[in-house]
């Protein structure tokens, strides 16, 4: 579903502080699978991520998004390759909206805010009807077990529930793939468990997932289809689950 | 100089909106130099972060733009009585020199405030930047005429002196200077009326040729330009007649006043939209098959042309109405 | 179209809400923004209000004063003037007028006696303004004791104290009998302060002041609409004298607005950053802004500008009365009449709204460009 060509991503490129943090990575995400990104801290596995999941536009070389043209620009049939690496910015976010739902490793919620509104905040500019957006919310707070926190305040959750609130809000646009950046870093054993047995749900439901994580839960995990090796900004394996 | 509150708010908009327009076209001349869609540099990025601020520094100058214009024509209305002969905003703009070049400066510069606008909005639905370089290359061009219309305001206003008793001398200004005509050359209005309705017409049928078929969008435009131009020649030829109810009153500010009903805001309102959007037809015609606005300039051109249209429709029907309901008869000519 | 504006509509509720999850911060903003809209429009209110008084007053005048110039100072003009005057083609009548200005050393006020109108006075009596009244606590049936040219003092029974519906120029009136007022003042005998013309066809006012300033090059005739347009420019300039001095504090209020938007608390940043990776668009970011900003500049205009009604129109103004109203130790206390321009609206408008405007463009233009992925790496 995803191509990278020779993706690069270079920071403060030209100054003494010239920092390359994707070096020309080629690689393929297929469709309906779980793919782990594996690699220590600081390997570029993040930014990786952010160029996949179009936040950020790599410096050189080209990104494909193959089969799902329609969703992505106008006037575009299902079949045809999409080009995001010199989409304008409203493109990008455009794509983003509909076709990535994002995890965050500190989960990144709006404090002061309830967790209904949290889990809804991605709709507001689709457009969608308020309504039914609450009720699409509603509805994936209680098949993530969290109904009873939809009025209250994010700051007074565990962590085990900001990461189920995030996973709905990842899920209110209902995306082809999800994306989680070290999603167990602050999670114990038994709820980074229950968190790849949410996972295998998703796949159930027909969605990909693609994580990064040097979590040996993560990437040992029976589920992973594909496991790519990262160290310092390059891959240096790839390959299939045992 | 008269230290009137609204000439400071007319002169503190203006100065507002030359600083946004200078600031929008400095950073025009930047991206028309630098752009280069492929790279992903960080300069790059920049750049089309800034087209962002670009874009809302000219909307916002838009709609300066826009109640500026009715503010001036009003406060020249209101400082009538402190000019000698003066009547009303045409007496006052008459004053000295620079007032009706303002005017018109103003109105031009609405007018291509809007159609860059348009232009922005269609570059913003292609997903290749397609228009980047048109676009910028004619911001360039339009915002020194910001620039321009605050020096017109200043020397206008500087130069408008109230004519006050002073102790020195006991002269009487009301004659010593020739009377400042109130009254614009007007054309022959029985002729004007039928010129109106047939371009009218014209437009209208025109705009719908090009809404079935695609084509004629040049004529189009040309037509609507020239339907604003008659419109507005109407305007002081023969719709004020009919809205004043006298014989010889070709004013085009008083329609904006409280004893004609406010007429004036929603007729020019109407007739400035459709000038805009009309106007925006033509300069985006030419750039129909350019990368990926074949998909999105029909579909722009065509609701385009369905404003223009609608708003020229409500425009003579509202002038119409009042020709018929007036009591007054274009006699003679 | 509808999913337009829908995408509004969410946009505006969350702006809403961010606005009151800050709420120490905007209402400081707010607040300090109210305060400088009510000044001005408390200013332009009441010049609006003076005008419209002035014009009043000045309702009643004649079409036309003729004074006398000697080198180029009012001189008492010959009575015999307006005989002549009124032979002139287009004059319907013309009155000798007989006023001049009183100084009383006790209270240090300045009055102006008025020798002229309808109903004048018995001899040895006076009608007080209702200024004077109060300044010097007298009733109808009180004595004045006025003193004269040549040093004598003179005593008056008050006959009656004059209401009148525009306070401003009537307070400090004292009106006299004519030959009382030229004993008192020892005036030249045969002379008047001024001619009042009347004509009878308004479009000939100025025809006629020219016939007059031709026949006698000695007198200066004042137009009423030249004594419009003076007072008009007069409170113009004036209150734009201040209004500058205001948009001083307009000026560091837009820097301050500049400064606080500009400096996005960590907080604000990381929320931008979170909304912008979870799929909200540069766009979508600056219309949230400019709808905080709009909330709050309409909500600082709407109540500066009802705050300044009340201020101007059922208090009296008490914040300008001294700056603007006039010199006079007398104070005139009266109710200016509630009127509200939308033109005056439309300027307060410019000069408030539009800079604060402006000044929120550029910080919000930078918060709403944060990096989508600054969310991934705090």
């Amino acid at each position: 579903m995803i191509e990278l060509i020779e993706a690069s991503k270079t920071f403060n490129a030209g100054q003494a502080n010239q920092f390359i943090a994707v070096d020309k990575v080629s690689c393929r995400i297929s469709r309906g699978g779980l793919t782990v990104l594996k690699g220590p801290s600081g390997s570029g596995k993040t930014t990786l991520l952010t160029l996949i999941g179009c936040m950020a536009r790599p410096t050189s070389g080209r990104i494909l998004l193959h089969g799902v043209g329609k969703v992505c620009l106008p006037g575009l049939a299902v079949e045809d390759t999409v080009e995001i690496t010199s989409l304008p910015e409203r493109f990008l976010t455009t794509i983003r909206r509909r076709m990535f739902g994002f995890i965050f490793q500190h989960f990144n919620l709006v404090r002061g805010i309830t967790v209904l509104e949290n889990v809804m905040l991605p709709a507001y500019p689709t457009g969608a009807p308020v309504a039914e957006v609450r009720l699409r919310a509603l509805e994936l707070l209680e098949t993530l077990g969290v109904s009873r926190h939809a009025a209250s305040r994010v700051e007074r959750l565990s962590g085990g529930e900001m990461q189920r609130i995030a996973i709905a809000r990842a899920l209110v646009n209902d995306p082809l793939l999800i994306i989680a950046d070290e999603p167990t870093a602050h999670l114990d054993s038994r709820l980074s468990e229950e968190f790849m047995e949410l996972v295998a749900g998703f796949k159930g439901a027909g969605k990909s997932v693609l994580i990064a994580s040097h979590d040996p839960i993560v990437y040992g995990a029976a589920q992973a289809d594909a496991v790519i090796e990262m160290r310092d900004g390059r891959i240096t394996g790839c390959g299939t689950h045992p | 100089m008269i230290l009137h509150p609204a000439i400071l708010a007319l002169l503190i908009g203006a100065l507002l909106t030359c600083f946004m327009m200078l600031y929008a076209g400095w950073y025009g001349v930047r991206i028309l130099r630098n752009w280069d869609l492929q790279s992903g540099s960080e300069l790059q990025l920049e750049l089309e972060r800034r087209t962002y601020l670009i874009s809302t520094l000219v909307s916002y100058s838009l709609t300066f733009e826009l109640i500026s214009l009715f503010l001036l024509i009003y406060t020249a209305d209101r400082l009538h009585i402190l000019i000698t002969g003066a009547m009303c905003a045409a007496g006052t703009l008459n004053a000295n020199a620079f007032g009706y070049p303002l005017l018109l400066l103003k109105i031009v510069n609405f007018l291509l405030a809007g159609v860059w606008l348009i232009v922005n909005h269609a570059d913003n639905r292609g997903h290749d930047y397609p228009l980047i370089r048109v676009k910028y290359a004619g911001l360039i061009a339009i915002a020194p005429l910001s620039l321009y219309e605050l020096y017109y305001l200043y020397a206008y206003f500087s130069e408008l002196h109230a004519d006050v008793i002073t102790s020195c001398c006991g002269s009487l200004f009301s004659l010593e200077r020739p009377g400042i005509s109130g009254d614009l050359a007007s054309l022959p209005s029985a002729p004007m009326m039928i010129v109106f309705y047939v371009v009218m017409a014209a437009t209208l049928l025109s705009g719908v040729y090009c809404y079935r078929t695609g084509r004629g969008g040049y004529l189009f435009s040309a037509l609507s330009c020239a339907a604003f131009v008659v419109g507005i020649a109407s305007i002081v030829s023969f719709i004020s007649l009919y809205i004043y109810e006298l014989p010889s009153h070709h004013c085009p500010f008083d329609i904006l006043q409280k004893e004609y009903g406010y007429i004036g805001y929603p007729i020019y309102a109407l007739l400035f939209g459709a000038a805009v959007a009309g106007m925006g037809v033509g300069v985006l015609t030419p750039f129909r098959t350019r990368g990926s606005m074949v998909q999105v300039i029909p579909v722009f051109t065509r609701r385009l042309i369905t404003i223009t249209l609608i708003l020229y429709l409500l425009f003579t029907l509202i002038v119409s109405y009042k020709i018929v309901i007036s009591s007054f008869r274009l006699g003679g000519y | 179209m509808n999913r337009r504006i829908e995408r509004y509509r969410n946009i505006l509720d969350f702006a809403l809400s961010s606005l009151l999850r800050r709420k120490g911060k905007n209402l400081s903003l707010l607040g300090m923004y109210t305060v400088i809209v009510f000044f001005i429009a408390s200013l332009v209110f009441f010049i609006q209000a003076l005008k419209r008084e002035a014009a009043l007053v000045l309702d009643g005048a004649p079409d036309l004063v003729v004074q006398r110039l000697v080198a180029g100072r009012d001189d008492p003009i010959p009575v015999a003037y307006g005989y002549k005057i009124s032979a002139i083609r287009g004059v319907s009548e013309v009155k000798p007028r007989f006023w001049g200005y009183y100084y009383d050393p006790v209270t240090r006020a300045n009055f102006t006696l008025v020798a002229s109108g309808d109903d004048p006075p018995g001899r040895e009596s006076i009608y007080l303004g209702s200024g004077v009244a109060r300044l010097m606590h007298l009733n109808a049936g009180n004595y004045l004791s006025l003193r004269g040219a040549k040093g004598a003092s003179q005593v008056f029974s008050v006959q009656k104290i004059l209401a009148s519906n525009s306070e401003l120029v009537a307070a400090d009136l004292i009106q006299i009998r004519e030959d009382d007022f030229r004993t008192l003042f020892d005036f030249p005998a045969g002379r008047a302060t001024d001619l009042a013309v009347s004509v009878r066809n308004k479009v000939e006012v100025p025809t006629v002041a020219a016939k007059i300033a031709h026949e006698f090059p000695d007198t200066r005739p004042i137009l009423k609409s030249e004594m419009l347009r003076t007072y008009a420019s007069v409170f113009d300039w004036r209150g734009g004298m201040v209004i500058v001095l205001l948009f001083v504090a307009v000026l560091s209020f837009v820097i301050l607005a500049w400064d606080k938007a500009t400096g996005l608390s960590a907080e604000e940043r990381k929320e931008i950053g979170i909304l912008k990776s979870i799929g909200w668009e540069t766009g979508d970011v600056l219309i949230l802004k400019s709808f905080e900003g709009m909330v709050i500049s309409l909500t600082a205009y709407l109540a500066g500008v009802c705050l300044a009604y009340l201020h101007v129109f059922f208090f009296s103004a008490p914040f300008f009365e001294q700056a603007l109203k006039g010199w006079s130790v007398l104070y005139p206390q009266f109710k200016l009449a509630p009127f509200v321009d939308p033109y005056l609206l439309c300027v307060l408008f410019f000069l408030t709204v539009c800079p604060y405007t402006v000044s929120t463009i550029v910080p919000s233009w930078l918060a709403a460009t944060v990096d989508p992925d600054t969310a991934m790496r705090s």
